[in-house]
């Protein structure tokens, strides 16, 4: 069960400020990242990693999908042009692993029709890219806050 | 109308040639026929009225000539009664009757004479002395003393002048007795002087022997047998008149009209030249031709100018289309640049947003302060030549789409297709990795040249990859371009193995606004493009498609040849003015 799966994380939620970067924290936010651009990947995990979040790395949706099975994240962001797959079919498949967790979608420019579809297929929110860094960290906290008031109501309700 | 007109192709003159030829043939051909049948019924009842006049005119002169020589013999008679034998060897007796005679009937009769029957003239009254002269071997006598009645020819006789006798033949006492008097030939020479009618028409008598009775106004020589058969037509015939078209002594066409006289012994003859006699219808004919003339110089100029007009009229449309069909190609050049654009964005955003976080990450890294160690210094180093490489890579993103965008031109050269094949699906390679569309080539080397606009073929290409790949955007697939040399072709095929082409749509699918995306989404100009493009350099493009196996499109151009070339020279020569 996803559900069982989750870890608490109210505790840290009021310790995360996207302003202060160096800010350490003792449970930084677990991100998964699937884009097949190697270079942004990587880049883009170091500086998350400045922001007290933990990128875990996919290049490809397949390696995501692997690496959501073995283990949880508290977002994910995807990247809707995947070479191995379409962005939209890996979104159901992990919307269907894992229902709670947020999904940011990357888009390029004139791909918003996509974006709106993944919307409807549950996706949180979408970016176009290039985007501001600031943009996406608050756009993932967005997403923890929102996945923890329903979490809660979810708690709340199996009581 | 002439302002300095350019001077059209053999082709646009050809046209004018062949309508003007047209317009010609279908103007003269019913005013040829109404023309010429008009005049044919105009001369058929002109020939018929003239002959039908010249008929009457003739039968009434026979019946007035007849009637004369008949009055005569009948006044001769009247006086033949009254005379005494007798006393008519005395002198003045005949005197005294030839003068009751011509008090009575006029000077038409000249003298008078009484012959017995010995042919001894008896009695004489007249300007001759021909008293006791001596008729016995003439001719006439033997003639007149057969009957009772007897109108002889004209004759010179004794008195050497024309003139001819109307005798009556008398018995008294046992003897036979003629009274014969003499006709004013000059009085009955009137009778047929005055049929008179245009400038050649005349009349005349002839005896049996083609001898003159009258004197003609135009002195000529008849001949004989032509008029034997007047006369025996005539009498053959029972017909009162006879009219007969044929060509005079002289040559000349004439009318002959001809009536018998006297019992059939006389021929009434009028003679009238052909042109004289339809003389009106000659004019008529004259002024229909005129018109004719003048009606066939204005039909024909009229030809030449407005197949002139029409044809400059046609060439202005046809240059104008032309226009048009470029532009309609340019557009389509627009639309799948367009639908290209799309792909190019995702190309370059994922190197963009590399370079805005490399860029972001060196700021995250000074605002630590931390680029003063070594560790520092060389990720500041690894980060500028990440953002030095994708970089590059948008420039060669942006130089495929510059290279691609250059030939814009629709200017016709010669070359390989291989290049140009390899170029389209270069720049498409990105969007077909992200339709999940493997995307191949196979195209045979060395390939001869072809002789097209680089740029339209480029967009041909370009439309039918883009065209594949929407295909198969949401299953994926593959998609080959091949190229090969047949039969002086270039054999291109577009192969994918899409969902296919329904029947119903693969006959529409080269018509023009023919679509099945939504609407805003196609144009549904690109295959119609696809299609003038290749028809335009003189190849055919065909489809295949079965439904869930894929569809092909089939290009065939034809291999440059010399002859090509040349044709070719003169379009990109004008095409390269503008």
């Amino acid at each position: 069960m996803p559900g069982s799966r989750k870890s608490p994380r109210g505790a840290h939620r009021e310790t995360m400020d996207p302003n202060r970067p160096n800010n350490p924290s003792p449970a930084p936010i677990r991100l998964l990242l699937v884009d097949d651009e190697k270079g942004f990947v990587e880049v883009l995990s170091k500086r998350l990693a400045k922001r007290n979040i933990h990128t875990t790395q996919a290049f490809s949706g397949s390696e995501g999908i692997r690496l959501l099975r073995r283990s949880d994240f508290d977002v994910a962001v995807l990247d809707l042009k995947l070479e191995d797959m379409d962005g939209i079919e890996i979104l159901k498949i992990f919307k269907k692993m894992d229902p709670h967790m947020p999904v940011i979608m990357l888009t390029g420019h004139g791909s918003e029709k996509a974006s709106i579809e993944g919307i409807r297929y549950g996706a949180f929110d979408y970016l176009t890219k290039p985007h501001e860094l600031a943009e996406l960290v608050e756009k993932i906290n967005e997403a923890i806050r929102l996945r923890e008031r329903t979490d809660d109501t979810d708690e709340t309700a199996s009581c | 109308m002439n302002r300095n007109l350019p001077p059209l192709s053999p082709y646009y003159r050809s046209l004018t040639r062949n309508m003007v030829l047209l317009v010609m043939v279908i103007s003269f051909t019913p005013m040829v026929l109404v023309t010429g049948i008009i005049l044919d019924q105009f001369s058929s009842s002109h020939h018929e009225k003239v002959f039908a006049h010249l008929g009457e005119l003739v039968l009434k002169h026979k019946q007035n000539i007849d009637s004369f020589l008949d009055e005569k013999v009948q006044n001769i008679r009247f006086l033949a009664d009254s005379i005494d034998f007798d006393r008519i060897s005395q002198p003045g007796i005949i005197a005294e009757d030839l003068s009751r005679l011509q008090s009575a009937y006029g000077t038409v009769f000249v003298d008078l004479g009484v012959v017995n029957e010995q042919g001894q003239q008896v009695a004489y009254a007249g300007p001759f002395n021909l008293e006791n002269a001596i008729y016995a071997d003439a001719d006439w006598f033997k003639k007149a003393i057969q009957s009772n009645y007897f109108t002889s020819d004209v004759f010179l006789g004794l008195r050497g002048s024309p003139h001819f006798i109307i005798a009556v033949r008398k018995t008294w006492q046992g003897q036979k007795w003629i009274i014969r008097a003499t006709i004013d030939f000059l009085s009955f020479n009137r009778l047929v002087e005055k049929v008179r009618i245009g400038e050649t028409g005349f009349a005349y008598i002839l005896n049996r022997e083609g001898q003159f009775q009258t004197k003609p106004i135009f002195d000529f020589t008849p001949t004989l047998d032509i008029y034997s058969r007047y006369f025996a037509t005539l009498s053959r015939m029972g017909k009162e008149v006879e009219i007969q078209e044929r060509l005079d002594g002289a040559g000349v066409k004439s009318l002959y009209v001809s009536a018998l006289l006297k019992g059939g012994d006389w021929l009434l003859v009028y003679k009238q030249a052909s042109s004289d006699a339809f003389s009106d219808l000659h004019n008529a004919q004259i002024i229909a031709l005129v018109f004719f003339v003048l009606g066939g110089i204005a039909i024909v100029a009229m030809a030449v100018w407005m197949s002139g007009r029409m044809v400059r009229r046609i060439a202005t449309s046809d240059k104008e289309k032309e226009i048009m069909n470029e532009q309609v190609i340019e557009t389509g050049k627009l639309a799948s640049v367009g639908e290209l654009a799309a792909g190019i964005a995702h190309e370059i955003n994922n190197p963009v947003a590399i370079m805005v976080e490399e860029a972001g990450w060196l700021q995250d890294l000074m605002e630590d302060g931390a680029y003063k160690n070594e560790a520092d210094i060389k990720e500041f180093e690894r980060a500028l030549n990440q953002i030095r490489t994708q970089g590059k890579r948008c420039k060669e993103i942006t130089h495929k789409l510059l290279s691609f965008a250059r030939k814009t031109d629709s200017r016709i050269e010669d070359f390989e297709i291989g290049h140009l094949i390899e170029e389209v699906v270069a720049l498409s390679a990105q969007r077909a990795k992200y339709s999940n569309v493997e995307l191949t080539t196979r195209l045979e080397p060395k390939l001869p040249a072809i002789s097209a606009s680089h740029s339209e073929l480029q967009q041909v290409f370009l439309n039918l990859i883009n065209n594949a790949l929407d295909a198969m955007d949401k299953t994926g697939g593959t998609l080959e371009i091949s190229a090969r040399q047949e039969e002086g072709q270039i054999l291109i095929g577009v192969a994918d193995n899409g969902p296919g082409i329904p029947k119903a749509n693969l006959a529409r699918i080269f018509d023009p606004f023919f679509t099945t995306k939504p609407v805003g989404s196609g144009t549904g100009l690109g295959l119609s493009i696809c299609y003038g493009i290749i028809q335009k350099m003189g190849g055919t493009i065909a489809v295949k498609s079965a439904l869930d196996v894929g569809t092909t499109f089939e290009i065939r151009i034809p291999v440059k040849t010399d002859d090509t070339v040349e044709n070719r020279t003169v379009v990109s020569a004008s095409d390269t003015c503008n």
